[in-house]
């Protein structure tokens, strides 16, 4: 499907989420008195918008501050400047009271299916929950109607809805995680890793109903993860980051064909690829992500880069324009 | 790095060695008595391995690749697993046979294993030097100093920054990419003939899996050391080894070279698993017939205790018919050097 049309025909429509200059700093305490000795600069000024219908890949190495960007704009983890807006909406400051029906719009699912289900609860019931709290289907057998549908939706057995989730394997422990994501019509799923704790097999099932529901229900995903393959296949628009900033930021042909950061290369030449017959130029980068508490000056990357110069190391380098939708935050680009 | 197939093929394990075989494993067979009864988590596993050769075992979790590792390390935890039948023959010795005290002798000597996670597999209250000194001084009967030298040695080797430093440090003081490193160093220190591997880069990003990979076949070309790779990443096996293993509920359903494998998959599973993974570029070129859709195996591994009759895939399997279910097919060589459990591999 050419995207560009889907982008135009949506271009009209406020987005389901525009972040601006989003910035999430977790103090480190010590000592008696818990005083603040230092700063983890996990999310570091990040912007970027989803439309309805549209999926954000947001890719990076681990600790570079993916996931609390997933957690601040569905505001679990308060952000420490910027701004979160829901359809127009900024919801950064409100009350918890208040935000209760952004809340209805914006769900999350997590990586790991095994902790982010509650135990002793039925998997019917765990389904209903977000029902119950925003008091959807009170009468009569209504939330029980709801959740069977929701549970055929996501491709798993009404008469399931009884048993508890140590009675399931992880892929379908996800879908459940999915139909308690959907049970509120939301406009926005954040979806923080939500197969790499599945066996490939299993994975690809859960891509494809993710699609599917898009598909079908126009939902918006903002989907985190750490497999470019993955992100590549289920994303429109992809937002790479390291070190708690966006780096590069574009449509999936454009980041996937004509990447302009080095980071970007490097990822992309890191991941392997599945042919044996293929026999590619690695261009390798040496040593690890460095600590997100003292990030390096200037540009982040310029400890790993290989073409790096000396105003890389002072100068941080903003997010410009390379072209149309592709945004680089390089200095030599 | 352009040329042909042919070339490829021919060329492809670059300037490596393949020598004899060191390590040739027989009918391995492992049950674990659990409250649902007797599950055979290997079942008759056979399998040669080569000097220098790289030999890549993979299948989805509970398909028995660990359970075959740990059962050739003899780290299976008894009770409630134990090791009932077959051969596991290191350079003419059967390490089933052997006993505790000198299994211990060999392991971490003349076969040694590393783990995934390298954080749970190192003794955090030891330092890293005194770690990779320990196997030394007790296998090759080091004094301390020495040993400590041969640490720092081995840590030059996998490329460590600072190694005289980083021998002092505990493992926490460490990332991630730097453990496994030092975890490399600590199965090598002895130069064994052969190193199981895993899931070693699983735990790691993948800038840092692609220098962990890099790093061990690089080690492996100037030791000459045999490698298992256990791994769940088919891009892992195409970019690493020379032969692959796919395993299923503990059997063994095909067997290959990398190129064969991955251009002839016989087996439906080994069809269906390289099917369903989404690649670097398929969707630039393929979206527009597949709508984007990734190909499914439909249900999931079915667990040990609760295996159908006959081919254990049958259940998820399209092609699969009455002869199927009713029984397992045999491993058959259905061309050169390529082996295959299936009734239909010949469709």
């Amino acid at each position: 499907m050419p995207m560009t049309e889907i982008r135009n025909a949506q271009a009209a429509a406020a987005p389901v989420l525009q972040v601006d200059g989003l910035k999430k700093h977790f103090p480190i305490r010590k000592g008696l008195l818990r005083r603040t000795i230092g700063n983890v600069f996990a999310v570091d000024g990040v912007s970027f918008s989803i439309q309805p219908g549209e999926t954000l890949g947001l890719v990076g190495e681990s600790g570079c501050g993916k996931t609390t960007v997933g957690r601040t704009v569905l505001r679990l983890i308060e952000p420490t400047g910027g701004s979160i807006r829901v359809r127009g909406e900024d919801i950064t400051q409100l009350s918890r009271k208040a935000l209760r029906p952004y809340r209805r719009e914006m769900q999350i699912v997590f990586q790991d299916p095994f902790s982010s289900l509650n135990p002793r609860m039925r998997a019917g019931d765990i389904v209903g929950e977000p029902m119950k709290i925003h008091g959807i289907g009170a009468e009569g057998g209504e939330r029980a109607r709801l959740v069977a549908r929701l549970f055929e939706r996501v491709g798993l057995r009404p008469q399931q809805m009884r048993n508890f989730p140590h009675e399931f394997s992880g892929g379908q422990r996800q879908r459940i995680s999915i139909a308690r994501a959907l049970a509120l019509n939301p406009k926005l799923i954040v979806a923080d890793e939500p197969v790499s704790a599945l066996d490939v097999s299993i994975q690809a099932q859960v891509i494809n109903l993710m699609m599917d529901l898009q598909r079908e229900e126009g939902i918006a995903y903002l989907f985190i993860s750490h497999n470019l393959a993955v992100v590549e296949h289920i994303s429109h628009r992809i937002a790479v980051m390291y070190l708690g900033r966006i780096v590069e930021y574009a449509d999936k042909v454009t980041l996937f064909t004509r990447p302009q950061h080095p980071y970007t290369e490097a990822l992309l030449s890191a991941v392997p690829v599945p042919d044996p017959l293929l026999k590619r130029e690695k261009r390798m980068v040496e040593g690890d992500v460095p600590s997100p508490v003292r990030p390096p000056p200037g540009c982040h990357f310029h400890t790993r880069c290989p073409y790096a110069q000396d105003r890389c190391r002072i100068e941080t380098p903003a997010l410009k324009p390379v072209g149309e939708g592709h945004l680089v935050a390089c200095h030599l680009r | 790095m352009t040329s042909t197939t042919a070339e490829i093929a021919a060329t492809a394990p670059g300037e490596r060695v393949i020598g004899d075989t060191v390590l040739a494993v027989e009918g391995l067979e492992t049950v674990f008595y659990t409250r649902a009864g007797m599950v055979r988590a290997v079942d008759r596993v056979s399998f040669s391995l080569r000097a220098g050769e790289t030999l890549a075992v993979v299948g989805e979790s509970g398909c028995g690749k660990s359970m075959t590792a740990l059962s050739i390390m003899r780290l299976i935890p008894d009770p409630p697993g134990r090791i009932v039948g077959g051969k596991v023959v290191l350079d003419g010795t059967d390490l089933l046979q052997l006993s505790e005290p000198e299994m211990r002798k060999m392991r971490g000597n003349r076969v040694s294993m590393i783990f995934q996670e390298p954080m749970t597999s190192l003794n955090p209250v030891l330092t890293v030097g005194r770690q990779i000194s320990q196997a030394l001084m007790m296998h090759q009967g080091m004094s301390r100093a020495a040993a400590m030298e041969r640490a720092i040695e081995m840590l030059r080797l996998v490329k460590v920054p600072e190694p005289a430093q980083r021998v002092k440090e505990y493992p926490h003081q460490l990332s991630g990419g730097m453990r496994q490193r030092v975890m490399i160093a600590m199965a090598l220190s002895c130069n064994p003939r052969v190193l199981v591997a895993d899931e070693p880069t699983t735990a790691l990003d993948v800038t840092i899996q692609a220098q962990i990979l890099d790093l061990i076949l690089e080690l492996q070309k100037k030791l000459g050391t045999a490698v298992i790779l256990i791994t769940h990443d088919l891009a892992v096996v195409a970019e690493t080894a020379q032969r692959v293993i796919v395993m299923y509920a503990g059997r063994k359903v095909e067997e290959a070279t990398v190129e064969e494998l991955f251009t002839h998959p016989r087996h439906p599973y080994t069809r269906g698993l390289m099917a369903s993974i989404p690649r670097l570029g398929l969707m630039r070129s393929q979206a527009a017939q597949t709508g984007g859709r990734l190909q499914e195996i439909p249900g999931m591994v079915p667990p040990l205790f609760d295996l159908p009759e006959g081919c254990a895939y049958a259940p998820r399997c399209e092609r699969a018919d009455d002869h199927c279910r009713a029984e397992y097919p045999p491993y058959e060589e259905k061309r050169p050097a390529h082996w295959t459990a299936c009734w239909h591999a010949d469709d």
